[in-house]
Parts: structure tokens; sequence; C-alpha cells
């Protein structure tokens, strides 16, 4: 079930606030994991396994690294869910 | 099957890359009840990666240099059962400082050693109430004997983990409990893209082994796991079985 780029950003942004306590509204398509939102790398583990579970989709080792803004992580869930 | 009827404890299911997870999802499909082990900030994706597991085991917490926790363990293990037949040692961390090996400090080195050697011994131990039909304790190891690149102290502490495999073999025999590790070829789990280097292991795997390496694929180490697990190995211990498409047997 696809879903939209907005309903994606609010489940993704919903995510990242139970894990780092960073305010959802925060979340946004131009941020960047790293060095906006400050996000270390083991939160990020956890970020995206709840993202895998959450969007029905995979997101391989290898591409986490490519995912530096919160819409490059949006982008990548929506292509995924085809 | 091959586990029918055991109850394991799993350490070091993080990501479903995680030799322990297919270590565990094997066991699952061979029959056996299976409990995880995390700790800290990473229990929350052990218990997200556990719910891929054909069923979802529960999750206790076990920092291995957490001396209370390694007191409460057989109690809080109750919960769940009252008997253990096997162990998974699938446990190593070293500071980025560890892989530079004439730079790497004491301090780097004794937490190298703690949590991927001692480990070993500290777990087996904190097990033992709950082993008292005997049982197997497996561990993963990457082959010590060489000097590899880049692996530099944890090489060093992987040959400590061996040797005290091969004590906890000794100590541990009178109670029916093996000791036994499997050596595994590089496999691309989160653990080894954490070692800067990696890559190189395998370009040496590519090129030295004779039946061939997929670093993608964990099963081969997890199958040698469930395989000493189970009552098929009943007089090895202390042993260490090669996973590795033959690489430690070839010459340079």
């Amino acid at each position: 079930m696809a879903q939209t780029e907005q309903e994606i950003l609010e489940g993704l942004a919903n995510i990242v606030n139970e894990e780092t306590g960073v305010d959802v509204a925060d979340v946004q398509l131009d941020k960047s994991f790293t060095d906006d939102l400050d996000i270390d790398s083991l939160s990020m583990m956890t970020i995206v396994v709840n993202a895998e579970e959450a969007f029905g989709v995979r997101i391989p080792d290898d591409e986490v690294k490519n995912l530096s803004t919160v819409g490059d992580a949006v982008t990548f869930i929506k292509n995924a869910q085809g | 099957m091959l586990l029918e009827g055991k109850t394991l404890l799993i350490t070091g299911v993080l990501m479903d890359s995680s030799i322990a997870f297919h270590v565990a999802k094997l066991a699952q499909e061979q029959g056996a009840k299976v409990v995880l082990t995390s700790f800290g900030r990473t229990m929350k994706i052990t218990q997200t990666i556990a719910k891929r597991l054909p069923e979802t085991p529960p999750v206790i917490e076990l920092d291995v240099s957490n001396q209370e926790h390694l007191d409460s363990l057989a109690q809080r293990l109750g919960e769940h059962t009252d008997r253990l037949d096997g162990v998974v040692h699938s446990i190593g961390f070293a500071p980025q400082g560890a892989f530079n090996f004439l730079e790497g400090t004491w301090e780097d080195v004794a937490t190298a050693l703690q949590i991927s050697a001692y480990s070993l011994k500290s777990l087996g131990v904190a097990c033992l109430p709950l082993m008292t039909g005997g049982g197997s304790i497996v561990g993963l190891t990457f082959d010590a004997k060489f000097a590899w690149p880049v692996y530099d102290w944890m090489g060093v502490a992987k040959a400590a983990f061996e040797s005290t495999n091969r004590y906890l073999a000794r100590d541990l025999g009178p109670k029916g409990i093996r000791c036994n590790l499997v050596a595994a070829g590089p496999i691309r789990t989160t653990a080894a893209k954490s070692i800067p280097g990696f890559e190189r292991f395998e370009q040496i795997w590519d090129e030295r082994a004779p039946l061939g390496w997929n670093v993608n694929d964990p099963v081969p180490a997890a199958q040698a796991c469930a395989a000493l697990l189970s009552d098929w190995f009943p007089a090895t211990t202390g042993e260490i079985i090669h996973v590795d498409g033959g690489v430690h047997a070839m010459g340079q």
C-alpha cells in the first residue's frame, strides 16, 4: 500500500521522535539526520529497523549511508513501496 | 529435528544480517526454544528484529561487562525456562583505537579483551545454574592463528577468546558441557562493517577459498553452530570448526 510523501514524513517523524526525542515538527525533508537532528549511528539503526516495520519495506545496510537527509529516506521508502 | 526439545540462549542478535540471527532462525526451525539477549540502546533493535524470527523469542538484557547482569542472569532466565541446553556467544567489541596495532592503548585493548574474550567465561559461568543436564556452548571466532590486515588487537582478543574456550572446555567438561567455536570467514554483518578496512578480508577470501566464499551468506556459519549445539558432536570440546571455504588450510 503506497503512501503519500506527507504520510511517510509524518510516520518517519514519529519514529525519529520516539527514538531520539527530537520534536516531530523539526523532522523536515531538508534536515540532515546527523548534522541537523544530531542522530548517531546506533539511533539511525533503530530508526531504520522501525521504519522497515512501519512502512513494510527493506532498507539494505549499504543504502543507509546514502540516506543523509530526511527527504532521502522519504524518497527511498516511497520508491520501495512502489 | 536436530534441536528438538532444546532450549538455547543466544546472544548477539542485532540485525537480521547477524550470524546469531541465523543461528536463532535455524534453531527454531530445528525445534529449539530460543531466548535472546541484548543490552542498553541495542535492546530496542534486537526486540524489533526478534519479530522477524519464525517465533518471536523473549529478549533479556545482558551486558557482559556488568556483574549484576551476570549474577542475575540465571534467575531472570528462570522466568522463561527451567533449564538451558545450549548457549551461543556472539559478542565482540573493540574501540576504534584497537584497530591500530602500534598505537592502540592498553585501555582500548583491555576493553577488547574483556568484551570479546573474558565474556565467554563470564557467560558460561552465569548460565551454569541452568545447565545441570550438560549442554553445549558455542562461540564465534575469526581464525586467530594469523596476523591479519586491520584486525590488530581484535585479533589478539580472538586469540585470547580461543584460549578461553579451551580452558572453559577443561573446566566444564566434567559437568557434561561442551565448549566449541566456529571460525567463520568474513561476513558482512554490522560488526564487520564497524572494522575499518574490512573489504581487505573479502579480497583475501576471494583469492584463497577453494570452495569460494560469499560474504553475504551467514547461513553456513549458523549451520555449524546448530550442529555443535545438537547431540551430533557428543565427544567434541575445546575445538574450533572452520567455516571459511577452506582458507585456513591453504598456504600463502
